[in-house]
């Protein structure tokens, strides 16, 4: 009797639960935070974190499965408030895809910060440093679910200002400097960004982004200017946000001076999602309505892209601080996302897209192991890890694991990205871009090179004279993000069969 | 794959273990390794292939047909004739990196598809370069990472090559890639990259300096395994995808006669053997150029000879290395009074690679210039000629000359140890047997062989110019013209001799040693400026690098977006 009372009641439940889950993106790590702040102690809100984390790439995952399964978008209005008057939360393959990646690095890294950050913050700072980071996951999270121009720059600036603060957390005291001077240009960035939907409103009345393209067009034929200014003021803006060369001077020292989990956690998520927004403003609702060579972005993407994996690549090469070396090759690996972009083809986005996930796999691995490196040793710098993987076997390990993937070893992710976004090139006709792309990789040798060189052909020093593999709560979050970058080199379907579907929606709305 | 591993996995686990062992224990399963791989190799079900799906092409990881099977039996001989001679040697760094550059050739030959070729060429340029490394002085640091950006530039072409050719085709599989005129497609880039990239690894003129650079650089024991593997590996990628290119003839012609110059001068006879392996690549190339049955098969069992051969060679040098500590000519001399073992090996190296009779290079090599002639190509043949002559003068003659005979040097150094020894004879054997029976070899060739080596017709010529080879060195030796402990006087003595072309070879190869040279310091002049350049710009204290106040963020943000309203407003 209770057996089948359970059975006509659970269907009803998951029901429920199936229509709601656009807003449980945002409202799971909100309420998340609120219990975080409430608590006092940094054990409890660590657990609060990661059963937050958790449930959430549950969640993600729902609506990616609701979402493949669907042939339209899943719309959803907030407290059943229809658009253009309600916000909307709007997702397709592509949205929920990013969703599945911040959830999933949120998810599989969580576990990492109950060590690290019982190390570099004080145990008073604790509940509010993992209330902070519940905030920073649902900011982005709202980023990518979101339908709405202005709701975009809300959650931006949630997802910003947590990451200040979280940033300023970190032990060394020129993190303070790191974060003011992230807090200056990211406001710079969402200033531009909200100017640029300002001009938008005038000429439109909405703000709704599918709205938006499809009044966008009408408009342009009575007032282009405004619209091409908006355009530019969110191109730059969001650029900013990326740390699109050379507007990525913010982004190093934010990476080094953070705190470990911090860096891993933005590293792989922060940027990607400004890219997704770019994307979706640029093709869906720019790319909609008017002809996108009205602005000769498509080129200055490409010239900046490419100055980006050449120069940021360079400079991480001479860079001592392996986090700082992480953090330009993450500068030069966004120009591979944004020269996929430029090309702006189905195989060039798809390559773009597919990076995003193979990016953040990898770099994710790459900062949890130089973090436990620092964990264990209190140090970055390259002239102190002589011999550090003889110490640090499994996390040096996984560390080259990543590096292969930077690199773009075949049976990496790295690879599959790099194919994508050469296919794409030689599709489009622009060929040089394959030596463009193959030359980074040929940097990217180097500077990875370093680090195995210092690594595993010196002998080691006195001061790594305890260093040993972290414990298993920092390992595993490192071992699964090292598996699936191998995952994602043998196996697409996750990956590149997603981000097709993803481009051929930016693709197929373009006029 | 029923029960059998990937024939270059079976190197990958030997590697691993060797890493986890030492000692005699560590000898004695490296030697296992190649055994074990032969006895994999053996069961191998004919065309085997093991395939796994990546985006939306097929990787074949193992392609199990006559020509790679071929090079992959070479390569287990050659790996344990190589391994026997480096047992002595105690470092653990050289005995993994000798496996799993073993194993990357096997991996690389038998690869069916061209990304799984492009892993094992990187693979190959990343284990060997230990070998390099291994000398441990500073130069030899200095040439190692030369050597390793070489190679791993080759690589990245190959890459990129495979890229367009993969878009072009819609395949990735490596089969005849062929070479169509340049003419701006893709299928036409990809072409010519993943040649220019087999160019680099075969050490083709002007992409070769890696080679003779690096090679004569690496320790004793550690040149024997460079010689048999990547420029082979490089033979076959020619041998499977651009067999019967034209091209092919004339750069294997060049290759040929190009090295034989820099042989006659250099003092160095590990360097000579460098030059020398070019040469007999180009005898290679030229067969694959002609691309009939008869010239690859003449191609390919010149390589399998060759590496048997160029290995006993290099193997008698790094035993006279192992024991006096230099294979300079001027310094060597008279080693055969303590040294006769090493002496005779070397000999029959130096027998074979002459192409005598009944050692190995005769049966091989002169399958390919009958197919010169065959084909219509007589000035091919002429210029195979010439090199076979050269080829006698600075391997067969020079080499075993100037390092066991010559002027006595003074010097009685032991002779090699035991497992060089048995290494050495191991590799004598093979070159005997081969020379004696080539059937054996024949029937392993991709093509049913129609030739018989051992014709009048045949015979008569190789002696003939054996003969006059022998003869005029010798003539002049004995005049006083050959003066044997200044080699680099060997030149004039050359040119007497050679009256038919006297100045024109003397311009030759002025030129080319001055080509050569100003490339070299011009080419080192200028990575070392930009390389310094690069530090200035992008070094922590660089323009790019160092830490920027905010305000000038601001500018660059504000700077982008005048430059787009700019253009909106235009």
């Amino acid at each position: 009797m209770s057996v089948l009372a359970a059975a006509a009641t659970a269907p009803s439940f998951a029901f429920v639960i199936g229509d709601h889950l656009p807003i449980l993106q945002v409202i799971v790590p909100l309420l998340g935070a609120v219990l975080c702040a409430l608590t006092r102690r940094g054990s409890f809100a660590f657990a609060i974190a990661a059963l937050v984390s958790w449930s959430l790439l549950g969640v993600a995952i729902m609506l990616l499965w609701q979402v493949l399964g669907a042939a339209a978008p899943i719309t959803y209005y907030i407290g059943g408030w229809a658009p253009p008057w309600g916000i909307e939360y709007r997702v397709d393959a592509l949205n929920a895809f990013i969703l599945v990646l911040v959830a999933g690095v949120g998810a599989i890294t969580i576990p990492f910060a109950y060590r690290t950050v019982g190390k570099e913050i004080d145990e008073d700072k604790q509940s509010w440093f993992y209330a902070l980071f519940l905030l920073c996951l649902s900011g982005l999270m709202g980023m990518a679910v979101t339908g709405d121009a202005f709701n975009i720059f809300v959650f931006m600036e949630v997802s910003s200002l947590s990451a200040y603060a979280l940033i300023a957390m970190g032990s060394d005291r020129r993190a303070l400097l790191a974060a003011y001077q992230y807090l200056i240009m990211g406001t710079i960035g969402a200033t531009f960004y909200v100017i640029g939907i300002g001009l938008l409103y005038v000429v439109t009345g909405t703000l709704n982004l599918a709205d938006l393209a499809t009044r966008i067009g009408p408009a342009f034929g009575t007032a282009p200017q405004p619209i091409l200014a908006a355009l530019a003021f969110i191109v730059v803006g969001i650029s900013l946000k990326l740390a699109l060369f050379p507007l990525h001077l913010w982004l190093p020292n934010a990476y080094a001076f953070a705190p470990t989990f911090v860096t891993t956690f933005l590293a792989a998520t922060a940027t990607k999602v400004a890219v997704y927004i770019l994307l979706r403003l640029y093709f869906t609702v720019f790319g909609g309505a008017i002809s996108l060579s009205d602005l000769p972005i498509a080129e200055v993407l490409l010239m900046l892209s490419i100055a980006a994996m050449f120069i940021a690549s360079i400079l991480a090469v001479y860079e001592d601080s392996v986090e700082r070396m992480l953090a330009y090759s993450s500068v030069a690996q966004i120009g591979c996302i944004t020269l996929g972009m430029a090309i702006a083809t189905r195989a060039g986005l798809t390559g773009s897209i597919v990076h995003l996930l193979n990016h953040a796999v990898m770099k994710a691995t790459l900062f949890m192991a130089i973090g436990a490196v620092v964990y264990r040793v209190g140090t970055s710098c390259m002239s102190e890890l002589a011999g550090i993987g003889r110490k640090m076997p499994l996390t040096m390990g996984l560390f080259v694991v990543a590096g292969l993937s930077i690199i773009g070893v075949p049976g990496t992710a790295g690879f599959i990205s790099k194919w994508q976004l050469g296919i794409g090139a030689v599709d489009a006709g622009l060929w040089p871009l394959v030596f463009v792309l193959v030359g980074s990789s040929l940097i990217a040798v180097i500077y990875i090179g370093k680090v195995v060189e210092v690594a595993y052909f010196r002998e080691p020093g006195d001061n790594l004279a305890d260093a040993r593999d972290p414990p298993a709560s920092m390992l595993i979050p490192m071992a699964l993000l090292g598996a699936a970058t191998i995952y994602f080199g043998l196996d697409t379907t996750w990956s590149a069969q997603i981000a097709d579907t993803a481009a051929q929606i930016l693709i197929g709305g373009l006029k | 794959m029923t029960g059998n591993l990937a024939p270059f996995l079976v190197f990958y686990i030997g590697a691993a273990l060797a890493a986890l062992t030492s000692g005699a224990l560590r000898s004695a399963l490296m030697l296992c390794v190649p055994l074990a791989g032969a006895y994999n190799l053996w069961t191998l079900p004919p065309s085997t292939t093991l395939d796994l799906q990546l985006l939306d092409y097929t990787l074949q990881l193992v392609r199990a047909d006559k020509l790679s099977l071929l090079f992959a039996w070479l390569f287990h001989l050659a790996a344990f004739i190589a391994i026997l001679f480096a047992l002595h040697v105690k470092d653990r760094t050289q005995a993994v990196a000798g496996l799993v550059y073993a194993g990357s050739a096997v991996g690389a030959v038998m690869a069916g598809d061209l990304i799984t070729l492009f892993v094992f060429w990187e693979m190959l340029a990343v284990s060997s370069v230990f070998f390099i490394l291994a000398r441990g002085s500073a130069h030899s640091y200095a040439t190692a990472m030369r050597y390793l950006i070489i190679q791993v530039a080759s690589g990245v072409i190959l890459l990129a090559g495979i890229l367009f050719h993969a878009k072009a085709t819609g395949s990735i599989a490596f089969g005849s890639i062929g070479l169509p005129t340049f003419d701006g497609s893709a299928a036409a880039i990809g072409a010519w990259l993943i040649l220019i990239a087999i160019f680099i690894k075969a050490a083709v003129p002007l992409f070769h300096n890696w080679l003779t650079d690096a090679y004569p650089e690496a320790t004793a024991t550690g040149t024997v395994f460079l010689s048999a593997f990547t420029t082979k590996v490089a033979v076959y990628a020619l041998a499977r995808g651009f067999a019967g290119v034209d091209l092919l003839v004339t750069i294997g012609t060049i290759m040929a006669l190009y090295p034989i110059f820099f042989a006659v001068i250099e003092n160095d006879l590990r360097r000579v053997l460098s030059y020398s392996m070019m040469n007999q690549i180009g005898f290679m190339i030229v067969g694959i150029g002609i691309g009939t049955n008869l010239a690859i098969n003449g191609a390919v069992s010149h390589a399998f000879n060759d590496v048997i051969f160029k290995g006993l060679l290099f193997m008698s040098m790094g035993a006279v290395l192992y024991r006096t500590g230099t294979t300079k000519a001027s310094e060597l001399g008279g080693l055969f009074r303590s040294m006769p073992w090493t002496t005779t090996f070397c000999l029959v190296g130096a027998l074979s690679i002459s192409a005598v009779p009944l050692f190995s290079g005769f049966v091989s090599k002169s399958m390919i210039m009958v197919a010169a002639i065959e084909e219509g190509h007589p000035l091919v043949w002429l210029a195979l000629l010439f090199a076979s002559a050269g080829v006698v003068e600075h391997a067969g003659i020079k080499i075993p000359y100037f390092a066991f005979f010559a002027h006595d040097s003074g010097q009685r150094p032991k002779e090699a140890p035991l497992n060089m020894l048995l290494a050495m004879g191991l590799a004598a054997l093979v070159c005997i047997f081969n020379g004696a029976y080539p059937w054996i070899l024949y029937a392993a060739l991709p093509f049913p062989v129609d030739y018989a080596p051992f014709t009048f017709e045949h015979i008569l010529t190789q002696v003939q110019l054996l003969a006059f080879a022998v003869l005029a060195v010798v003539a002049l030796h004995k005049s006083g013209l050959y003066p044997d402990e200044i080699p680099s006087r060997n030149i004039d003595a050359e040119w007497t001799y050679r009256k038919a072309l006297p100045a024109v070879s003397g311009a030759v190869l002025a030129l080319a040693t001055l080509t050569r040279r100003g490339v070299e310091t011009i080419g080192g002049k200028l990575v070392s400026r930009i390389e310094r350049e690069l530090r200035r710009q992008n070094g922590p204290e660089g323009y790019f690098g160092r830490d920027w106040p905010t305000g000038f963020m601001a500018l660059w943000t504000t700077a982008m977006l005048g430059a787009y309203l700019l253009f909106a407003y235009l």
